[in-house]
């Protein structure tokens, strides 16, 4: 990663305009040509640097449902657990974390009734007991950091 | 509300934007809509909170940022708006919630992710926090990732 690609970074961060020719209109603020952008962002996508371009949703607001959960894992099936959970296309993000509730990972369904449906899949699928955190309020939500 | 043809669109960039100069209109011509109307759709979904942005979403883990720390707080109810809208606003704080607690286990109910390159830079991050909560700060945790298990986009089932 070199410094334009830290830039790209930093800029596409923030947002990207919708207009027809929007990658040449981000080029020149970069001043660099609109290939060599198109270039950069393919190669940052397949180097895994960047997991996503494009547009950001917000479940809710699309009518679904989404979801924080998390599970206590005996060591010693932590990754059969996380196959099972993990096998849950509903299942949008998981995290291995240090505390006893060492499984935390993110549902998002189209309706609330698949979400619950889900929990209960994965309760009845791990025999695990799973601690159900919707959210009841957000604050502040933009990742945005720095390269 | 989204209409099917929302919807169409969503689907047709779930896996991200076209890396074609003109994004919008490959996808129109996938879609047998025009630009312009993709391009009106879009702004409108922006302007209603469907689309939060059209934006790069970094590993974190590439770009450096290896203590990825979930802080979470156990502060008083009738205190906490006022709290998580103040920690939000921390620069270094990329998502901040009201989450229920789950007692006696779990007494947390404010939770605020950071993120630093170093443990010390975390360790930092999370003192301000505590700072700013002061005595409303009634016992925290944070839990660092280890792991990433799973990281997909959000997919409709369809």
């Amino acid at each position: 990663m070199d410094e334009l690609d830290t830039k790209i970074i930093n800029t596409l961060q923030l947002g990207f305009p919708v207009c027809a020719s929007p990658y040449r209109q981000v080029a020149g603020q970069l001043g660099i040509t609109e290939a060599k952008l198109l270039a950069r962002l393919e190669n940052l996508l397949a180097n895994g640097t960047l997991t996503r371009f494009g547009p950001l949703f917000h479940a809710e607001q699309m009518g679904g449902a989404l979801t924080l959960a998390a599970v206590s894992v005996p060591v010693a099936e932590f990754d059969k657990i996380a196959g099972i959970i993990n096998a849950f296309p509903e299942v949008a993000h998981n995290y291995a974390r240090e505390h006893t509730l060492n499984m935390w990972f993110v549902i998002a369904t189209e309706t609330p009734q698949q979400l619950t449906a889900t929990l209960a899949a994965i309760a009845r699928q791990t025999g695990l007991t799973v601690y159900n955190m919707p959210k009841k309020r957000e604050y502040f939500v933009n990742l945005k950091l720095e390269a | 509300m989204l209409d099917a043809t929302d919807r169409a669109i969503i689907d047709a960039t779930q896996a991200g934007l076209p890396l074609t100069p003109e994004p919008y209109q490959a996808l129109a011509e996938a879609l047998n809509l025009s630009a312009d109307e993709v391009m009106q759709r879009i702004k409108s979904m922006q302007r209603r909170g469907v689309i939060r942005r059209i934006a790069a979403v970094p590993n974190h883990y590439k770009l450096g940022y290896r203590y990825n720390g979930m802080t979470v707080w156990d502060v008083p109810d009738e205190q906490i708006d006022v709290l998580g809208a103040r920690v939000g606003q921390l620069d270094f704080v990329s998502h901040c919630y009201h989450r229920p607690r789950h007692l006696p286990e779990w007494p947390y109910n404010l939770f605020a992710m950071v993120h630093g390159k170093t443990r010390e830079q975390a360790d930092l991050q999370i003192e301000q926090i505590a700072r700013l909560l002061g005595d409303a700060n009634r016992g925290h945790c944070v839990l660092f990732s280890t792991r990433i298990l799973k990281k997909t986009g959000f997919r409709r089932s369809a």
